[in-house]
């Protein structure tokens, strides 16, 4: 598997330069951490990459790093497979919350459609070029995005409920 | 969308000659709640807006204030139907993440049980797929065979539908006699209630003629749409958890992939159907080939001691007590680790950073992503045909919204 991590980097690294920032062997998953303006290009060289034909998104999602510097607060994480010589990938994006968007891979999968949609719901994770960006699972007026960090898993606008008769 | 935006697309649709149906949330075709805003002329399916969320239960945002061994809880109420899958899948998760090896008799018997609960899953959609033709017999028959699975769940765990079995490194407990009993009372029964089935479903007229062409979709968009599992297969691509990627040794069984050509909703039904047959002749297989041993892993910072020692013996206690408080050491790292579920891919991607709650945990949720295909596959399609197509996808509410 680590040879398959150098094999795919070396390609990227060639073809896209800078854009990758680094690349890793996670257990059994070759990883790559990417810049987020080219993730859209980077998609569509590995649909048909000569190696391996990534045409399958497996996952997308998104996650909030509120320890990170600001540049890298958010990340969302894509999970590629190529289904004929079974080998799987995972592309990284970070991304700041002042400038959080990241350009939707919907052209290439429509699978990305709800999971970007989702990946907005929860995060506030912005998909330029994505064909209705609205919240999916909770409902589209809901102020904040609640899987960030700083929410707690427990409405904290309640006023009727005392914490100190819970053990918290 | 606000009211005054609702108005007018209504009266835009309306001025095209098209009327407006509302399906669901709660229609008793549509098995769950899934609600559908249908754009129709006629009888014809113009335009479809799905609205998930229904039942939406904010998994991912609980899991990250669980300890590990809590989280099992909340995936068996995903795809309710077949939770032994999801439980598993869960521990298989956790166990590649902190590099446990799993005896063999503990994944022979998860092997088993997964398969149940794959038969189990099977049996409700394929019935289902009859009753929304209009044939309800079929399904109070095999409805008896998924019965004797829940005995079966009852007899190992002591629950029916929302399972909880297992353990991070293994069972809690080895299967019961009267659980054998019943499992091999089960092998007996089956074939029969499935051929049984089969001769009132699978070459009939009235079947086929409504569920041959019905809600298709090509091998190229079922994977751009990202199916799995049978819907996939019935589209004619040989994908399977099981094989590409293999866990719990599977690949000490021998079985087929069976796959569709159409992928139309008479394709989906006899994909399912002889996975049944398939996922019996790995039970058979696993029962054969069972071996003796220790149904956990040798892990006791993980697995909870059995409760005499607990009382009798201080290390055990503190081990109970740590695991209990969540307290169990987990490295940091990232993990991602799926299972053939009940409707595809079911794939668990956990970010741990060794605290005791998980950093993050994205679940790869096979309905969710696949219903999104649904308002391609029933446009232009017979409104009693989307009905169809929806029971046949499987498409089980608690697995879509999570």
């Amino acid at each position: 598997m680590e040879n398959v991590t150098q094999e795919i980097g070396k390609e990227l690294q060639d073809k896209f330069g800078d854009a990758i920032v680094s690349q890793s062997l996670i257990i059994d998953f070759p990883t790559f951490v990417v810049k987020k303006e080219k993730i859209l290009d980077i998609m569509n060289f590995l649909y048909d990459f000569e190696l391996y034909k990534f045409q399958f998104l497996t996952s997308l999602c998104g996650v909030h790093f509120p320890d990170n510097v600001k540049e890298e607060e958010y990340s969302v994480v894509y999970q590629l497979h190529d289904l004929v010589r079974n080998q799987r990938i995972r592309l990284k994006v970070f991304t700041s919350e002042s400038q959080i968007q990241v350009p939707s891979v919907t052209s290439l999968f429509s699978t990305a459609n709800w999971l970007e949609r989702e990946t907005f719901d929860f995060f506030g994770i912005q998909f330029t070029g994505h064909p209705n960006l609205v919240k999916i699972l909770n409902m589209e007026d809901q102020p904040y995005f609640p899987m960030r960090k700083q929410y707690p898993l427990e409405d904290g606008t309640r006023e009727d409920k005392d914490d100190s008769k819970f053990g918290r | 969308m606000n009211t005054t935006d609702l108005e007018k697309k209504r009266a835009e649709i309306e001025k095209q000659g098209y009327s407006i149906l509302n399906l669901g949330p709660t229609h008793p075709a549509t098995h769950g709640i899934f609600q559908n805003i249908l754009t129709m002329d006629g009888d014809i399916i113009i335009d479809a807006v799905p609205t998930v969320g229904y039942i939406h239960r904010a998994f991912e945002k609980l899991a990250e204030r669980r300890a590990y061994y809590q989280i099992t809880t909340i995936t068996d109420r995903m795809n309710y139907c077949s939770s032994p899958i999801n439980n598993f899948g869960w521990h298989m998760t956790m166990e590649k993440l902190l590099g446990i090896e799993v005896p063999k008799r503990a994944q022979y018997l998860r092997v088993i049980l997964m398969e149940l609960a794959r038969i189990a899953d099977h049996l409700i959609c394929n019935s289902v797929i009859g009753v929304d033709t209009g044939a309800l017999s079929g399904f109070l028959y095999v409805f008896q065979e998924r019965e004797k699975v829940y005995e079966i769940y009852e007899e190992i765990c002591g629950a029916r539908l929302t399972t909880n079995l297992g353990r991070i490194g293994g069972l809690e407990r080895d299967f019961p006699k009267k659980a054998w009993d019943k499992i091999h009372a089960f092998i007996e029964s089956l074939p029969k209630a499935l051929d049984e089935f089969e001769t009132l479903l699978s070459r009939n007229r009235i079947f086929m003629d409504r569920t041959i062409g019905a809600g298709p979709i090509s091998a190229e968009r079922a994977l751009n749409y990202g199916f799995t599992g049978p819907n996939l297969r019935a589209a004619g691509v040989d994908y399977d958890v099981r094989v590409a990627t293999p866990y719990s040794s599977y690949e000490d069984f021998d079985f087929q992939i069976p796959v569709g050509v159409n992928g139309d909703t008479y394709d989906r039904f006899m994909v399912r159907q002889e996975e049944m047959h398939q996922s019996l002749s790995i039970i058979k297989q696993a029962i054969a080939k069972l071996p003796e041993g220790p149904i956990h892993a040798d892990v006791p910072d993980i697995y909870l001691p059995p409760k005499e020692e607990v009382y009798n013996n201080m290390e055990a206690l503190i081990y109970q007590f740590k695991i209990v408080m969540g307290e169990s050491n987990v490295p940091a790292g990232e993990v991602y680790h799926s299972v053939e579920g009940g409707n595809g891919e079911l794939g668990f991607y956990l970010i741990s950073d060794g605290g005791r709650t998980p950093f993050r945990l994205s679940l790869r949720r096979p309905c969710f992503i696949y219903y999104q295909a649904y308002t391609e596959m029933i446009k232009g399609a017979m409104l009693s045909d989307a009905i169809l197509t929806l029971s046949s996808l499987n498409v089980i509410a608690g697995e879509l919204d999570a």
